[in-house]
C-alpha cells in the first residue's frame, strides 16, 4: 500500500497556479526522486504535501489518511518531516538546538536522537555549541537533514540538499541516504542533477510546468526520454 | 551626597520603565508586533487589581496574584481572537487595532472608574527605607528595580534554558519553518501575550503603589517603554533594564534641577542615544 499519495494535486500563489492536478504515490521503505528544471513545480509539490501550503483534504493522502488540508505542525506530528529548500536553519538557535526543535512536535520512538544523529555526522557533535548559521554550506545541510530526522518520520522530504554545496560534500550528504532508509523512513529527494537522483532512487518522477512527464525506474528510463520530460520533446 | 541619591533613585526608578517595557519588548521581540495599547494594558491591569483590593479588601500584593491568571487569560485570548488575524505582510493593521484598543480601553475605564486618579494603598511599605551605606533607599522603588530584575531572569531563563523557550526563538526566526517543526506559530503568539500581561501585572501593581493613576496615562507609560526598548536596543532584554535606567537617571536629574524638567530630560536623554547609536545599545547580532 501507499505511504504517501497524491491524486490531483493542484497549487496556486495567489492567481499563479503552479501545480495542475499531480499524481505521485510513494510506498512505504521507497526513495523516490523528483527531477526537474527551475520552476517546474518540484518545491511546490512538497510544500503542499507538509501543509505549508493547504489543499483539499483528499489531495494528499498519508498511510490512509487525508491531510491534504491539515497545517504543516499536524503533518509533521504524523511523521513527514521535510528538509526545506535553502536549508533553513534557526540563527536565535545553536546547532544543537536546532537538532532538538526537529523533535518538538514528534518525539517519537525510534533510531534517531543527538547521539545517533552526531555518529551519523560526526562533524555536527564538535560544532553542537555554534549558531546554526556559522557553520559551512555543507554543514548546514546535515544539521538541516538531522533536524528533520530527529521526529523519526515515516518519511523523509529533501528539497535539493546537494544545491550550491562541492562535489565531495554531495557525496558525504548523500553516504547517509543508505542508513536513513536502513532506519526505516521513505524517502523523496527532490532534485536538478539528474545523475544523482537516478543513483540513489528506486522511482524517479520527472515534472515539468506544474505536470508530471514521466515517471519509471531507473533502469527503465532512458537518457532521451528523461530529456525530453525535462525540457519538453522538440516537438 | 544628593546626587548619589538622586542618581540611587533614578536607577530604581528606571526598574519600573524597565517593567513597563519588557512585555512590549516581548511581543515585539517573537511577533514583530507593536502593541500601541501596551500602556493601556498597564492602566487596566492597574484598576484591576484595584477592584480585587476593594472588594476582597486585599493588600495590593496579594490582589497581584489574583490578578495575574486573569491578565494571562486576557492576554490569551486578545491574541488568539484579534490581533493574530492582523498578523501578516503589512505592518499597518495591527497598528491600527491596537490603536484602536487602546482608545477602548481607555473609554472603557472612563465609564467603568470615572476619570478621578485612584492609588493602590500599599500600607507601610510604601514609606519603609533601608539605608545603604550614606544614603537611605525606600523599600518600594528597591522591591520595584528587583522585580524588573527577577523578570527580566525569568523571561531569559524560560527563552534559553527551556524547550518552549526553543519554540519562542525559532518561531521569531521563521514561522512557516517552526510549523515544519510541528510548532504551532498562533499558539506560540498567543502564549507570548499571555505572558507578557502577567509582566504588565507586575509593572501595573509598582506604577500603582508609586503614583496615582487615572484612565488616560497609559500613552505616556508607553512612550517610557518605547523609550527603553529602543535605547536598549531591539531584542534584547538587558538592554531594555539598561534602557529604562537611562530614562530613569534623566528624569531624577533633571527634576533635581528643575522639578519642570523631569518628563523633558528623558526624553532628550532618549534623542541623545538615539544620535549616537541609532539602532541602540544592544542591538540584536541576527535580524
Ligand atoms: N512564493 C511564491 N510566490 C509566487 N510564485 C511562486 C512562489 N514560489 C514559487 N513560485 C512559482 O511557482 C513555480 C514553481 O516554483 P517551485 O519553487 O516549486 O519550482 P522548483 O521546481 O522548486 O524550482 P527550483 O529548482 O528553482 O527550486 C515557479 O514558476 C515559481 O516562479
Ligand atoms: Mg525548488
Amino acid at each position: 500500500m501507499a505511504l504517501l499519495e497524491t491524486r490531483g494535486l493542484t497549487a496556486f500563489y495567489g492567481d499563479f497556479q503552479a501545480l495542475f492536478g499531480v499524481d505521485v504515490t510513494v510506498a512505504v521503505g521507497e526513495t523516490v526522486a523528483i527531477i526537474g528544471a527551475n520552476g517546474a513545480g518540484k518545491s511546490t509539490l512538497l510544500r503542499s504535501i507538509s501543509g505549508v501550503l493547504r489543499n483539499d483534504p483528499e489531495a494528499c493522502i498519508f498511510d490512509g489518511q487525508p491531510i491534504g488540508a491539515l497545517p504543516s505542525s499536524r503533518i509533521m506530528a504524523l511523521g513527514v518531516a521535510m528538509v526545506p529548500e535553502g536549508r533553513r536553519l534557526f540563527p536565535s538557535l545553536s546547532v544543537e538546538e536546532n537538532l532538538l526543535i526537529g523533535a518538538y512536535g514528534r518525539a517519537g520512538q525510534g533510531y534517531w536522537n543527538l547521539d545517533s544523529i552526531y555518529e551519523l555526522f560526526p562533524i555536527l557533535r564538535e560544532r553542537r555549541r555554534s549558531p546554526g548559521t556559522a557553520l559551512s554550506g555543507g554543514q548546514q545541510q546535515m544539521v538541516a537533514i538531522g533536524r528533520a530526522l530527529m521526529s523519526n518520520p515515516r518519511i523523509l522530504l529533501c528539497d535539493e540538499i546537494s544545491l550550491g554545496l562541492a562535489p565531495i560534500v554531495i557525496k558525504d550528504i548523500y553516504a547517509a541516504i543508505p542508513r536513513i532508509k536502513e532506519a526505516g523512513a521513505s524517502i523523496v529527494v527532490v532534485e536538478q542533477d539528474v545523475g544523482q537522483a537516478l543513483r540513489v532512487a528506486d522511482r524517479v518522477y520527472c515534472m515539468m510546468e506544474g505536470r508530471i512527464t514521466l515517471d519509471g525506474t531507473p533502469a527503465t528510463l532512458s537518457r532521451d526520454a528523461i530529456h525530453d520530460a525535462y525540457f519538453g520533446a522538440a516537438a | 551626597m544628593i546626587w548619589l541619591d538622586t542618581l540611587v533613585q533614578g536607577i530604581l526608578l528606571g526598574g519600573l520603565y524597565a517593567l513597563f517595557a519588557a512585555g512590549l519588548s516581548l511581543i515585539f521581540g517573537i511577533m514583530r508586533l507593536v502593541n500601541l495599547a501596551h500602556g493601556d494594558l498597564i492602566v487596566l491591569a492597574a484598576f484591576l487589581i484595584l477592584t480585587i483590593v476593594g472588594t476582597l479588601s486585599l493588600h495590593p500584593f496579594l490582589a497581584a496574584i489574583l490578578a495575574a491568571p486573569v491578565m494571562f487569560g486576557l492576554g490569551w485570548a486578545l491574541q488568539r481572537f484579534i490581533l493574530n488575524r492582523t498578523l501578516g505582510e503589512d505592518i499597518l493593521p495591527p497598528l491600527l487595532v491596537t490603536f484602536g484598543l487602546s482608545i477602548a480601553i481607555q473609554n472603557g475605564l472612563l465609564e467603568a472608574f470615572s476619570a478621578d486618579s485612584r492609588r493602590l494603598q500599599g500600607g507601610q511599605i510604601e514609606t519603609a527605607s533601608i539605608s545603604l551605606g550614606p544614603i537611605s533607599v525606600g523599600i518600594l522603588p528597591l522591591m520595584t528595580f528587583l522585580a524588573a530584575i527577577f523578570t527580566i531572569l525569568a523571561l531569559n531563563h524560560l527563552f534559553y534554558r527551556t524547550r518552549i523557550g526553543r519554540a519562542f526563538r525559532a518561531t521569531s526566526d521563521d514561522a512557516v519553518t517552526a510549523g515544519l517543526m510541528g510548532i504551532e506559530p498562533r499558539s506560540i503568539f498567543a502564549l507570548t501575550t499571555a505572558i507578557a500581561m502577567l509582566v504588565v501585572t507586575l509593572a501595573a501593581l509598582f506604577l500603582g503603589m508609586r503614583a496615582n493613576f487615572d484612565p488616560s496615562i497609559g500613552p505616556a507609560r508607553l512612550l517610557y517603554a518605547f523609550e527603553a526598548v529602543i535605547i536598549g536596543g531591539l531584542g534584547s532584554l538587558w538592554g531594555t533594564l539598561a534602557g529604562g535606567v537611562i530614562i530613569g537617571v534623566a528624569q531624577t536629574m533633571g527634576a533635581a534641577i528643575n522639578p519642570e524638567w523631569q518628563i523633558l530630560a528623558g526624553h532628550i536623554a532618549f534623542l541623545l542615544i538615539l544620535l549616537v547609536r541609532p539602532r541602540g545599545l544592544f542591538p540584536r547580532a541576527v535580524d
